[in-house]
């Protein structure tokens, strides 16, 4: 993890990109402004944080932004990691898509399917994904159940003796 | 009998008859047609002995050619992450060691690294080399299911026998030491459940003196075994880089080369202490891939052997009694013991709020667990970064203008668990 002081000298170099840092527990995370990620993601690959661990969504619920999505980077050589972190409203969750190659910047093929998944779990849309669909859950399934604030069970099981009048419900 | 021109259409169709390859011959014939160009979309799974669990693959095909792969995933999707937002933090591991049902062990130290981190729980010696012997054992376990399965693919039957034979060893051990077979929920937050019993030690002793002769005996029967050499050497090789990119890590990465382990590079747990190497190979074939993990099992035995020598005494779990319950004979005499007891029977271990982070090297690449805790005695996220997850994007680099043959080999290599991608 860089430390504290590496922490502040990457937000002055990203300037107004940056909303926000903190340094917990030895984790270092930089709070950016979603139209930024693409731009923040590109620099921190310059300085050598150019493998994405994990990329994955988090929901702040009650709080607003509500939905959040968090890019962990890795720099191989100096075996240290950053985690960058976006907020976005839940009313119009839209991000840029860090997967495919833009005219400025590099993709992170590796975002492919996690993308998909917070998409899913989340309902954060990436903007420009090559494939963006739901990955664990049903194509047809409604609601992101990832969230907060969806309830867990609640939700009849099919069996054989109850499959006509569940099935028919539902239309 | 004298050459004579072929009266028959048959006969004058067998002379045309050449042996140059097919892909010529098939343009020569089909020209007009451009039926070489055909493209043949087949659905594979997910119900399929060689999809190792319920992977679905849509492959389109050139005649006998991968031309793409769309792998499919969710049929075992069971919401565990959900499942964890509503349960107080030390009953999470149950499902957490669920998700990848071959890693158990890993899948709860990676959620209670985070928890430890966020808690700032310290925790004995004894545990960690406790934690360490039993990871090891599963890594071993892992592989071995890994390997009886991918000969079984491959058509070696007799393999799957002979690993299952040692994988039972070490699912006895478990037995012993924890009470359970799989899904053993010994790791705590803290340190493990409970010491290991009487005899337990020198059974171990026992299994590491014999698993590297049982090694050696696999590495006889495939390591010059011509029919395996031919399926798996420079088959389906990816390099290091776009492996890299595609964010896949573990034994595929090795195999191409990068030397990148978790328990080296950034030492987790008590994994400073022990000596031992990285197995890496070189081109990232097949082959590479195969021998890498049985390098590692090897290299994992040594680690089991110096954890059992190093053994310290001493506690087997914390004694911060905010985090870890109290000996049951203190419950009998001391009232602040019956109270912490309660406490955390009833409600659970409060974890400071924060965000944390827990990468540790599983049996298929980094295996990293997120919990974000808001303060209760619930985890309001926990997120698995599953290896198997990740790797599987890489699966259609691999495979693409191999032959059908070889992508099932490659996929037998690339040891997907879809319990793990599912979660």
């Amino acid at each position: 993890m860089p430390d504290a002081t590496a922490l502040e000298l990457i937000r002055q170099e990203l300037g107004d990109a940056v909303l926000d840092t903190s340094f917990f527990r030895e984790r270092a995370t930089l709070e950016v402004s979603p139209q930024s990620i693409r731009a923040v993601l590109g620099h921190l690959r310059v300085k050598g944080y150019a493998h994405m661990a994990s990329l994955h969504g988090v929901d702040y619920y009650p709080h607003e932004p509500r939905l959040g999505v968090l890019y962990e980077l890795l720099n191989m050589s100096r075996v240290d990691r950053i985690s960058v972190k976006l907020r976005v409203p839940s009313d119009a969750p839209e991000v840029d898509s860090v997967t495919p190659d833009s005219a400025e910047h590099g993709g992170w093929p590796t975002a492919n399917f996690q993308e998909r998944e917070v998409f899913d779990m989340f309902g954060v849309v990436f903007r420009g994904h090559p494939d963006l669909r739901r990955i664990l859950m049903p194509e047809d399934y409604e609601g992101h159940p990832q969230r907060r604030d969806f309830p867990i069970g609640g939700e009849p099981v099919i069996f054989t003796y109850n499959e006509s009048p569940i099935l028919e419900g539902a239309e | 009998m004298s050459a004579s021109p072929p009266t028959s259409e048959y006969r004058r169709r067998e002379q045309s008859i050449t042996l140059s390859p097919l892909g010529e011959q098939l343009e020569q014939s089909h020209d007009e047609q451009q039926t070489s160009q055909e493209l043949l979309t087949l659905n594979f799974g997910p119900h399929h002995p060689a999809t190792h669990g319920v992977l679905r693959l849509l492959v389109t095909l050139r005649g006998e050619i991968v031309h793409d792969i769309k792998p499919i995933v969710g049929y075992v999707h069971t919401g565990i992450e959900k499942t964890a937002e509503d349960k107080s933090y030390w009953k999470v591991i149950p499902v957490i060691e669920r998700m990848d049902y071959l890693a158990y062990h890993f899948n709860s130290l990676a959620y209670i690294g985070a928890v430890e981190t966020l808690a700032e729980v310290v925790v004995p010696t004894r545990a960690e080399y406790l934690r360490v012997i039993h990871m090891e054992l599963n890594r071993i376990m892992s592989h071995l299911v890994w390997l009886g399965t991918s000969a079984l693919d491959l058509g070696a039957i007799s393999m799957f026998w002979y690993c299952f034979r040692e994988r039972e060893q070490i699912n006895d051990l478990f037995e012993m030491s924890t009470g359970q077979r799989m899904h053993t929920r010994y790791f705590q937050i803290g340190g493990v459940a409970e010491d290991v019993p009487v005899g337990w030690t020198e059974k171990l002793r026992g299994f590491v003196k014999r698993m590297p002769s049982s090694l050696d005996q696999y590495g006889d029967l495939l390591n010059s075994n011509e029919i395996v050499l031919q399926r798996l050497r420079g088959t389906c090789a990816l390099d290091a880089e776009t492996l890299l990119s595609l964010g896949v890590t573990g034994p595929l990465l090795r195999a191409a080369g990068n030397p990148w382990d978790l328990r080296k590079a950034a030492p987790y747990s008590c994994y400073g202490d022990f000596d031992f190497k990285i197995p890496v190979g070189t081109v990232g074939d097949n082959y590479d891939r195969f021998a890498v993990r049985m390098a590692e099992m090897h290299e994992s035995v040594k680690i089991i052997d110096q954890a059992l020598e190093g053994l310290p005494e001493g506690p087997y779990i914390t004694t911060d009694r905010k985090v870890a319950l109290p000996p049951r004979h203190e419950l009998a005499t001391s009232m602040e013991a019956l109270i912490h007891h309660f406490k955390l029977v009833t409600e659970g271990l409060r974890v400071p709020p924060g965000e944390a982070y827990y990468p540790i090297e599983g049996p298929r690449g980094e295996l990293g667990c997120f919990v974000r805790s808001d303060g209760s005695s619930k985890p309001a996220r926990v997120h698995m970064r599953d290896p198997s997850f990740v790797n599987l994007q890489a699966f259609s680099r691999m495979a693409e203008g191999s032959y059908i043959a070889d992508m099932i080999a490659t996929l037998a290599m690339l040891d997907p668990i879809l319990g793990g991608i599912d979660r």
